[in-house]
C-alpha cells in the first residue's frame, strides 16, 4: 500500500486543573468535548468530515466506557464516525497520535481527531474485594436465616476504601510507586535535592513567562464550568514559589529519607488535549493550513523499577533510525514526570557507560541542551493528566517551534510499567 | 407496524368514515396487528382528522365517534384501543376556530353537553378501553382519554398532557372538571386546570394521569395488555381524596382563590375562578357545560381566542419557507445576547457565543446551565444542550455559522464596525442579523458590501417568556433573507412579526410614550407604586416604572433618544441623570426603585399603602398615550394591520391579554370616543395628547392585510 505523508493541522488543550482532593468540575469527556469543539470550530470542514476519533485515557470512568466514542458523538462527528480509546499509561495521548498517524500513513483515514483526556480527580474510590464478596453473599442469600448468617460476616475492615488513583500510580509487578522509581533514578545518577528543586522552579518560571507573553492563547482554550466559573490558565502553576519554599517540602514517597517531593514532581491534574491529523489529500481537499508533519515514533521497554529511563531508549532508537544527533534537534519536549527522572534521562544520554552498556552505542548521544529542553516548562508546572500529556507535548512542541521559526523536534515520555515513547516531528516550514 | 389487511379489516356496514378508522384483531408479541378469535378481538379506533396536521375534536369528529361507539357497544370484544395516526400527537383539543361561530351561551352549552354524552358512551362501553397517547393530548383530547378505562403514554419528551382551556378564557367542557379530580385527586387536578400547564409523560405517570409510560416499541402491546389483564383502575391516594369532603371544599376553595387573585384579577380572567366554583359546588357535567357556554361567549374568552389565532397566524407565516440554518453565531454575551444563544441552543441549534471577556462568557454558561436544568430536568438533555452552546472567545464560529446575530452595545458605530468585520469572515449565504432595539437598519447596513443580507431580529426581555420577535425589514433587506429570518424564528418557537425599520420599530415605539407618561406622572409627584398599581389593575403584567427598571434605564434612554426627534417628545432629565449615575435599573440594583437581592423592588410601608390622587386620571393618561401611538404606527404602516399591532403588543410586552391587544381594545371603546378623550386630555395636559389623525380614518381599522 502506498504511504502518504501525515500532517498535523492544529490542536488545542484545556487549562490543566490541579486535583484538590475532591472531584473537579469536569468529567474526562467534558474536558475533551470542551477543547474539541473549540478546535473543530477553527477548522474549515464540518465535524462530520472526520474519519476517526482516537482518544487516550488511563483511568476511564465506569460511565465513560470507550470514552473516545462518547467524545466523537458529543462533538457532533456523527453516528458513522468510528472511535476507539487507547491505554498505554502515561503514553496514552502519544499512542493516540501515533495510531492516528499510522492509519493515515496506510491510507485508511484522511482526517483523524486524536489526543487524550484524563480527569484524575474523578478516579474512583472503590470497595475492597472483601466488601464486594460480602455484598455478593448478602444479595444472593435466600431465606431469612441464610441472609442473617451472611450479614453477620461483616467486618469493619470491609470499609477500607481502595483508591484507584493510588493503584494506578504504582507498579503492579514491582510494587513501587512512581515516585519511588524516581528516587531510584536520583540515587543511581546522583541527582541532588537542590538540582531537582532548581529544575522544578525553572519549570514554573518558564511556564509563567509563556502565559504572560500571551503565547498560550493559540494553544489553550478557556474552560467554562456550569457553575459560571472559568479557567484560562493551568491552576497548578505557582508564580510565587522559590527555592526556599521548595526546600521546605517533605518527601512524598520515601517519607523519611527521600528527595522526591510534591514540589519537584508532576501534578495530579484534569485536562485534555486534541489534535487534527490529516493526509496530503485531506490537506488539499479542505485547503488546510499545516502546522507540522509527523515523521516517526518509537517505543522502548525498560526495567519497571526504573521506568523513568524509558525516554533514553526510545529517543536513542528514533535518532539512530534516522541517523540524527541530539544537536540536530531544535527542541525537545521531555515529559517532566519527576525532576529527578528528567535529569536522570539527561545524565544517561550524556553517559558513555550507559550508551555502551544499555543502548549498545559506541558513543553517547549527549544530553539535550537545557535551553532547548522544555523551554516553556513542563508537567511539574502545568500538571500531568496522564492520558492527555502525550498529546499536549506534540501540540506544544509544534506550536513552540513554529513561533520560533520552525525546525525538527522530539517529544518523549516515560511510561509507568517500564516503557518509553518518542515521536519525531517537524514544523510546516521544514515540512515542504 | 404492518397490518395484514386481508384478514383483519372488516369495515362497519354502511358507515362512511372520514376521520376515524376502525380495525379489529389483536397485537402479537412482535407488535403486529393480526387476526384474532372472535371473543379475543380488540377494536382499534384510530383518529386521523382529514385535512388537518393535528387531530382536533370538531363537531363532525365527535359525531362520527358517536356512531362508531354505538356500533361497538353491540359487539362482544375484549376491549377498545383509541389512538391517533398523526405524527404530531393524540388530540390537540377542541377546534378553536369553531368557537368564533358560536354566539349564544345556550348553544355552546348544548354543544358541550353533546360532547359529554359521546364521552359517556365511551366510558359506558361493556368492555374496557385504553387511550394510547403520544405527542399532544390536550383539552378535549385529554378529556376523551379520561373517559377511557386506562391511559398509556409514550415515553418521549414530545408527549404532553394537559387541559389548557383556561388560557383561552374557558374551562374543560367534556366533564373534565369532574373526571380529572376523581382520577388524580383534587389539588393536582385543580392545579392542572387552573394553570393550564401541560405535563410530560413521566410527570403524568407520577400524577396518576396515565397508567403506564412505555417506549414506542411496546406501545400497542402494552395498551392491549391492559385489556387482557384488566387491572383495577387507579384511584388517588387517600390524602388526595380527603379534600373532596363536602365540608372541606369551601375553605379550600377560598384559600386557592386568594392565591389566585395574586396572579389574575377575577373580572379580567373569570375562568380559573369558575373552575374553583364548579369544584366547590361539586358541580355536575351539566353545570359545567352551562358555565362553559357563558365563558365562551364572554369578552375575555373571545379576546384570548383571537390572540391564540393571531399567534397561530404568525407561526404559519414562519412555516412558509425553509430557514436552512444549522449553526448560529451570537456576538455579545450580555443578558440579551446570552439569552438568545441559550434559547437557540435549547431548541437544537449549535450556537457559538462570542464576547471579549471570558468572565462574561462564563456568566452566560452559568445562566445556560440553570436554564437548561429547569427546562429539561433530565441531566442527559442538559448536557446535550450545554454541548451545543459553545463559548467562543476568539470568534471562530463566525466563519461556519448560517446565521450571525449581533447583540452588542446599543450604539450605531460599534455595531456598524462589527457587522463590517463579520461580513468579511462569514459564509456567503449566511444571514446577518442585528438585535438592535431602535437603530434603523439602513444605518447599520451602510457598512456592508451586500446590505441586502442584513435583517433585524429584535427579541424581547426575557426571551424565555416573551414570545415575540420583531423581524425588522430595512429598505435594503432582501425578501429571501426575511423569509429565512421568519422561518428560523418559528423554528425556535417564537412568533415572527414583520415590522418596518422606522425608529423604535413597533413595540418600543408604542411603549415609549406610555413609559414617558409614567415618568411625567412621577415628576408631578405621584408615587411610583401608585402609578404601577394603576397599570397592573388595568391588566398590564407589571407597571411602567418597574418595566423601565427591568428593561434597563440605559436601554430606555437610548430608545427615547432615538425616538425623541421623530416623535417630537422630550427625553426626561431624570432618565439622563440616573443613567449618568449608573442607576440602570434592576441589573444594578437601583433605578427608579431600589431592588433587593432577589430583584424585587423594596417598598416602604407608606409607599405600599399610598392612595391614588383623586384628580389625576393615571390609567387614562398612560393607556391613551399608548393607544395613540399604536394608531400612529398603524397609519404609518409600521406593521401590515391592526392584528399585527395587537399580536405585537401582547406577545412582546404582555399588554392586557384579556382585552385582546390595544387596537381591539380601542375598537371596543369606539374610535370616536378615543379621539374625544385624547382631545380633552390635550386641552388639559398639552400637545402630547393630540389625537393621531388615524382616529378619524375608520378605514385604517379594516387593515388586516397579510404581508407580502
Amino acid at each position: 500500500m502506498a504511504q502518504t505523508r501525515v500532517f498535523i493541522i492544529d490542536g488545542t488543550r484545556t487549562p490543566f486543573l490541579k486535583a484538590r482532593g475532591e472531584p473537579g468540575p469536569f468529567a474526562a469527556s467534558d474536558l475533551a468535548v470542551a477543547t474539541g469543539r473549540a478546535l473543530l470550530a477553527r477548522m474549515p470542514f464540518e465535524a462530520t468530515a472526520v474519519d476517526e476519533v482516537i482518544v487516550g485515557c488511563v483511568i476511564q470512568a465506569a460511565d465513560e466506557a470507550n470514552i473516545a466514542r462518547l467524545v466523537g458523538l458529543r462533538l457532533g462527528c456523527g453516528l458513522q464516525v468510528p472511535a476507539y480509546t487507547v491505554q498505554r499509561n502515561c503514553g496514552s495521548g502519544l499512542q493516540a497520535v501515533a495510531s492516528a498517524a499510522e492509519h493515515i500513513q496506510l491510507g485508511r483515514a484522511h482526517l483523524v481527531l486524536a489526543g487524550g483526556t484524563e480527569a484524575m480527580s474523578h478516579a474512583p474510590v472503590q470497595w475492597n474485594a472483601a466488601m464486594a464478596a460480602w455484598l455478593g453473599n448478602v444479595v444472593s442469600a435466600r431465606g431469612f436465616t441464610e441472609r442473617m448468617r451472611a450479614l453477620v460476616r461483616f467486618r469493619l475492615s470491609h470499609l477500607q476504601p481502595v483508591y484507584a488513583l493510588l493503584l494506578g500510580l504504582s507498579d503492579p509487578l514491582v510494587k513501587l510507586s512512581m515516585g519511588q522509581t524516581a528516587e531510584i533514578l536520583a540515587h543511581r545518577f546522583g541527582v541532588s535535592r537542590e538540582a531537582q528543586d532548581a529544575f522544578a522552579l525553572q519549570s514554573h518560571r518558564r511556564l509563567a513567562a509563556w502565559f504572560d507573553a500571551g503565547y498560550a492563547a493559540d494553544e489553550v482554550e478557556a474552560l467554562y464550568a456550569p457553575s459560571g466559573k472559568f479557567y484560562t490558565e493551568d491552576t497548578g502553576l505557582r508564580r510565587d514559589t522559590d527555592m526556599a519554599q521548595l526546600a521546605r517540602l517533605k518527601p512524598a514517597f520515601d517519607r523519611k529519607y527521600g528527595q522526591v517531593t510534591s514540589g519537584n514532581s508532576s501534578q495530579v491534574s484534569d485536562g485534555a488535549a486534541l489534535l487534527i491529523l490529516a493526509s496530503e489529500e485531506a490537506v488539499r481537499r479542505h485547503r488546510l493550513p499545516v502546522l507540522g508533519e509527523w515523521l516517526d515514533h518509537a517505543w522502548a521497554g525498560v526495567d519497571p523499577r526504573q521506568m523513568g529511563l524509558g525516554p533514553v531508549h526510545a529517543v536513542a532508537q528514533l535518532l539512530t533510525r534516522h541517523g540524527m544527533k541530539m544537536r540536530d534537534l531544535a527542541q525537545m519536549e521531555l515529559n517532566e514526570a519527576f525532576a529527578a527522572q528528567a535529569l536522570a534521562c539527561q545524565a544517561a544520554w550524556d553517559s558513555a557507560d550507559y550508551a555502551r552498556a544499555e543502548l549498545g552505542l559506541d558513543a553517547p548521544l549527549g544530553a539535550m541542551e537545557p535551553e532547548r529542553l522544555n523551554p516553556e516548562g513542563g508537567a511539574i508546572a502545568c500538571g500531568h493528566p496522564v492520558g492527555a500529556s502525550g498529546a499536549r507535548l506534540v501540540l506544544h512542541l509544534l506550536k513552540s517551534l513554529q513561533r520560533k521559526g520552525g525546525g525538527t523536534g522530539v517529544v518523549t515520555l516515560c511510561i509507568g510499567g517500564g516503557q518509553g515513547g518518542a515521536m519525531l516531528l517537524r514544523t510546516a516550514e521544514n515540512a515542504a | 407496524m404492518s397490518v395484514d389487511t386481508a384478514t383483519v379489516i372488516r369495515p362497519i356496514e354502511r358507515t362512511v368514515l372520514r376521520h376515524w378508522r376502525l380495525e379489529f384483531g389483536q397485537i402479537d408479541s412482535a407488535g403486529r396487528l393480526v387476526g384474532a378469535a372472535p371473543d379475543e378481538e380488540v377494536a382499534f379506533l384510530t383518529l386521523d382528522v382529514a385535512g388537518e396536521s393535528a387531530n382536533v375534536l370538531s363537531r363532525e369528529v365527535m359525531e362520527e365517534l358517536d356512531r362508531l361507539l354505538g356500533e361497538l357497544a353491540t359487539r362482544h370484544l375484549r376491549g377498545v384501543i383509541a389512538r391517533s395516526d398523526k405524527p404530531s400527537g393524540f388530540i390537540a383539543g377542541a377546534d378553536v376556530r369553531e368557537f368564533g361561530k358560536i354566539d349564544d351561551a345556550a348553544q355552546a352549552a348544548e354543544l358541550a353537553r353533546g360532547g359529554q354524552q359521546v364521552l359517556d358512551r365511551l366510558a359506558g362501553l361493556p368492555f374496557p378501553s385504553v387511550a394510547l397517547i403520544h405527542g399532544f393530548c390536550l383539552g378535549g383530547g385529554l378529556e376523551l382519554a379520561l373517559a377511557c378505562t386506562y391511559r398509556v403514554a409514550l415515553d418521549d419528551p414530545g408527549t404532553r398532557l394537559g387541559v389548557p382551556e383556561v388560557r383561552l378564557g374557558i374551562h374543560p367542557g367534556f366533564a373534565g372538571t369532574v373526571r380529572l379530580p376523581a382520577l388524580i385527586g383534587h389539588l393536582p387536578a385543580l392545579e392542572l386546570m387552573m394553570t393550564g400547564r401541560a405535563v410530560t409523560a413521566r410527570r403524568a405517570r407520577r400524577l396518576g394521569l396515565v397508567d403506564d409510560v412505555v417506549p414506542e416499541r411496546h406501545a400497542l402491546y402494552a395498551a392491549q395488555s391492559f385489556l387482557t389483564r384488566r387491572p383495577k383502575p387507579r384511584r388517588p391516594a387517600w390524602y388526595h381524596r380527603a379534600l373532596g369532603l363536602r365540608l372541606l371544599r369551601p375553605p379550600v376553595a377560598r384559600l386557592l382563590a386568594r392565591r389566585l387573585r395574586a396572579q389574575a384579577a377575577p373580572h379580567h380572567y373569570p375562568a380559573p375562578y369558575r373552575i374553583l366554583d364548579l369544584w366547590r359546588n361539586k358541580a355536575s357535567p351539566a353545570t359545567e357545560a352551562i358555565s362553559l357556554g357563558e365563558l365562551l361567549v364572554g369578552r375575555t374568552s373571545r379576546n384570548l381566542v383571537h390572540l391564540f389565532l393571531l399567534a397561530e397566524e404568525l407561526k404559519r407565516r414562519g412555516r412558509t419557507h425553509r430557514h436552512d440554518i444549522e449553526s448560529v453565531h451570537v456576538v455579545g454575551a450580555g443578558v440579551m445576547g446570552a439569552d438568545i444563544a441559550i434559547w437557540a441552543a435549547a431548541h437544537g441549534f449549535r450556537v457559538t457565543l462570542q464576547d471579549q471577556q471570558p468572565e462574561i462568557l462564563a456568566r452566560a454558561v452559568g445562566r445556560a446551565y440553570k436554564f437548561f436544568q429547569r427546562r429539561f430536568k433530565d441531566e442527559r438533555l442538559v448536557r446535550e444542550a450545554l454541548d451545543r452552546l459553545v463559548p467562543d472567545l476568539a470568534g471562530h464560529g463566525v466563519r461556519r455559522a448560517d446565521l450571525i446575530i449581533e447583540a452588542i452595545v446599543e450604539k450605531a458605530e460599534p455595531k456598524r464596525e462589527l457587522l463590517r468585520r463579520v461580513e468579511a469572515l462569514a459564509r456567503p449565504h449566511a444571514v446577518l442579523a442585528s438585535n438592535t432595539s431602535s437603530i434603523p437598519l439602513e444605518t447599520l447596513a451602510q457598512s456592508l458590501r451586500d446590505p441586502s443580507r442584513l435583517v433585524g431580529l429584535h427579541f424581547f426581555n426575557p426571551v424565555a417568556r416573551m414570545q415575540l420577535v420583531e423581524i425588522v425589514r430595512g429598505k435594503q433587506t432582501a425578501e429571501a433573507v426575511l423569509d429565512r429570518a421568519r422561518a428560523w424564528t418559528a423554528a425556535i418557537d417564537r412568533l415572527p412579526l414583520d415590522v418596518k425599520s422606522s425608529p423604535g420599530f413597533l413595540v418600543n415605539r408604542v411603549l415609549t410614550p406610555y413609559l414617558l407618561e409614567s415618568v411625567k406622572l412621577l415628576e408631578e409627584g405621584v408615587l411610583a407604586p401608585v402609578i404601577d398599581r394603576a397599570a397592573v389593575d388595568f391588566g398590564m403584567p407589571m407597571g411602567p416604572i418597574e418595566l423601565a427598571d427591568t428593561v434597563g434605564l440605559d436601554i430606555c434612554l437610548s430608545v427615547a433618544e432615538t425616538l425623541a426627534g421623530p416623535l417630537g417628545v422630550p427625553v426626561p432629565a431624570e432618565l439622563r441623570e440616573y443613567v449618568a449615575q449608573g442607576r440602570l435599573g434592576k441589573k444594578t440594583g437601583r433605578g427608579f426603585y431600589r431592588y433587593d437581592a432577589k430583584g424585587r423592588p423594596k417598598l416602604g410601608w407608606r409607599a405600599r399603602r399610598a392612595p391614588a390622587p383623586a384628580h389625576v386620571p393615571i390609567t387614562e393618561r398612560l393607556v391613551l398615550r399608548l393607544l395613540n401611538e399604536a394608531m400612529a404606527c398603524l397609519r404609518e404602516g409600521v406593521v401590515a394591520g391592526v392584528d399585527d399591532i395587537d399580536a405585537g403588543m401582547v406577545y412582546g410586552t404582555g399588554f392586557a391579554p384579556y382585552l385582546g391587544g390595544p387596537m381591539r381594545y380601542a375598537q371596543s371603546l369606539g374610535t370616536t370616543g378615543i379621539g374625544h378623550s385624547l382631545y380633552r386630555l390635550s386641552q388639559e395636559y398639552g400637545e402630547r395628547f393630540a389625537p393621531d389623525p388615524g382616529w378619524s380614518q375608520p378605514e385604517l381599522l379594516l387593515r388586516h392585510a397579510t404581508p407580502a
